[in-house]
């Protein structure tokens, strides 16, 4: 975990690991760049994901499983059962996005609990100085999945409430206070109008920062971490006091893997689970009260 | 850390990772379980109709095997009855031959005694005659005294 060959300062060591590797796609354009590595991990991952499930629905059978069979079956059957609990309506997306977003989540949150300079430092030997293994501790790659959430949010809401598009217009103006006469609708619809773009901006906003920020601390922390020895030299290591601090840096970042592992599935559950109850929020019909 | 294209990409991404579990994954993986869980079911009910096909059978064989039993028990009745009849039978047809036998040979000895009787009395007529020939010396005309000859005979 050391990269006391670098020489830096603790300071630059943890910049270096929290700083996306950019490629601007328009020349001096700040929206239109891309973190590379990002990117790389993210399409990397989802292939994992999607290439290890399909060859397993290929080779898919109503006999005896195999024991990758087996445990594919087990994930989906886990999903299946928390949607049909929680999602009430009939969809044949909801149950693949939340696996979809199950997996693939966790696969992000996973590249947390890899040695922490493992992969850039393999990077530095094809040429790439920096960047950042942990996708989910990118805003723009949690926003992008969060507003991906929203716009299927959005368009099961203006198709599936009735009437259609109206439905949900009018469920944005009479919830949450409801009046009887007209009147007291239109007083309250100024009200009403503001909870709902209230609720309806938190919605990604809190799906997407909650997991930010738990990656992001945690790994901040392996970052801290593995700061303890950024310094050392080869012989440092091999000093009474080296040996000390080493032990000890293996101790906390053995502690802190094994309680990030809990983390990771609990975070990527998380946002799986809201992604459904919004989806089920979104095929929901009020009744008039 | 600002927001960029990245997030556009990861939109894109996020879509066609759902589309493609929608369409590849989800239904194939869940069907077979769906699949399974009804073979499963119908096994079971399959072991339960079995089950009871066995109990009944295992009843019917049962009495099968009361009412064998009882043919049985009759069958060896009817022969012993049987036997007994035809030992009877037997044993009458016996006793009557023993009699028939009996009586053709008691018949047969009178015969011989009747037979033997009329030949001892020949005899004795013969001798009577020459006796009485001789005794009174005088040749009988035997065709004079043939009736008188068979009086005698028949009186021996």
């Amino acid at each position: 975990m050391a990269s006391g060959e670098n020489g830096g300062s603790a300071g630059d060591y943890i910049s270096h690991h929290l700083v996306n590797n950019t490629k601007e796609l328009v020349e001096g354009s700040s929206f239109w760049t891309i973190n590379a590595d990002s990117v790389f991990y993210t399409i990397l991952l989802a292939a994992i994901y999607l290439l290890f499930f399909r060859s397993v629905a290929k080779k898919a059978t109503a006999g005896v499983p195999s024991k990758t069979q087996n445990f594919v079956e087990m994930i989906l059957g886990f999903v299946d059962k928390q949607v049909t609990d929680v999602f009430t309506g009939s969809s044949k997306l909801v149950a693949p996005m939340a696996l979809s977003i199950f997996i693939w989540v966790w696969l992000m949150n996973f590249m947390d609990l890899l040695p922490i300079d493992l992969l850039p430092w393999l990077g530095t030997l094809v040429g790439i100085e920096y960047m950042k293994i942990v996708p989910s501790t990118d805003l723009n790659i949690v926003f992008g999945m969060s507003f991906g959430v929203m716009l299927l949010v959005f368009y099961y809401s203006f198709t599936v409430k009735k009437p259609v598009v109206l439905g949900y217009v009018k469920e944005f103006l009479t919830h949450p206070f409801a009046a009887q006469g007209w009147l007291g609708k239109i007083l309250l619809a100024g009200p009403n109008l503001f909870l709902n773009l209230v609720e309806t901006l938190a919605k990604p906003v809190s799906l997407s920062l909650r997991l930010f920020g738990n990656m992001y601390a945690g790994e901040l922390i392996f970052i801290l971490i593995a700061v303890l020895t950024v310094n050392y030299t080869f012989a440092d290591f091999f000093t009474a006091g080296g040996i000390l601090v080493s032990v000890m840096q293996f101790i906390l970042a053995f502690v802190w893997a094994v309680f990030h592992i809990l983390i990771i599935t609990l975070q990527a559950y998380i946002f799986m689970m809201l992604s459904v109850v919004y989806m089920n929020m979104a095929h929901e019909t009020h009744e008039d009260h | 850390m600002s927001i960029n294209a990245t997030l556009v990409i990861q939109m894109v991404v996020f879509f066609a990772v759902i589309w493609i579990t929608m369409k590849y994954i989800w239904p194939v993986i869940l069907g077979a379980m769906e699949e399974r869980e009804k073979k499963i079911a119908d096994g079971l009910a399959a072991g339960d109709r079995a089950e009871k096909e066995l109990q009944t059978a295992k009843a019917k064989v049962e009495t099968l095997i009361i009412e064998a039993k009882d043919q049985a028990g009759q069958i060896k009745d009817q022969a012993n009855q049987v036997a007994t009849k035809v030992k009877d039978q037997a044993k009458n047809e016996a006793l009557a031959e023993k009699e028939r036998q009996l009586a053709a040979a008691e018949a047969e000895i009178e015969q011989q005694v009747n037979r033997a009787r009329e030949q001892l009395r020949q005899q004795v007529a013969a001798l009577a005659i020459a006796g009485t020939e001789k005794l009174i010396s005088q040749e009988i005309d035997a065709k004079k005294h043939a009736q008188l000859l068979d009086e005698l005979i028949a009186e021996i």
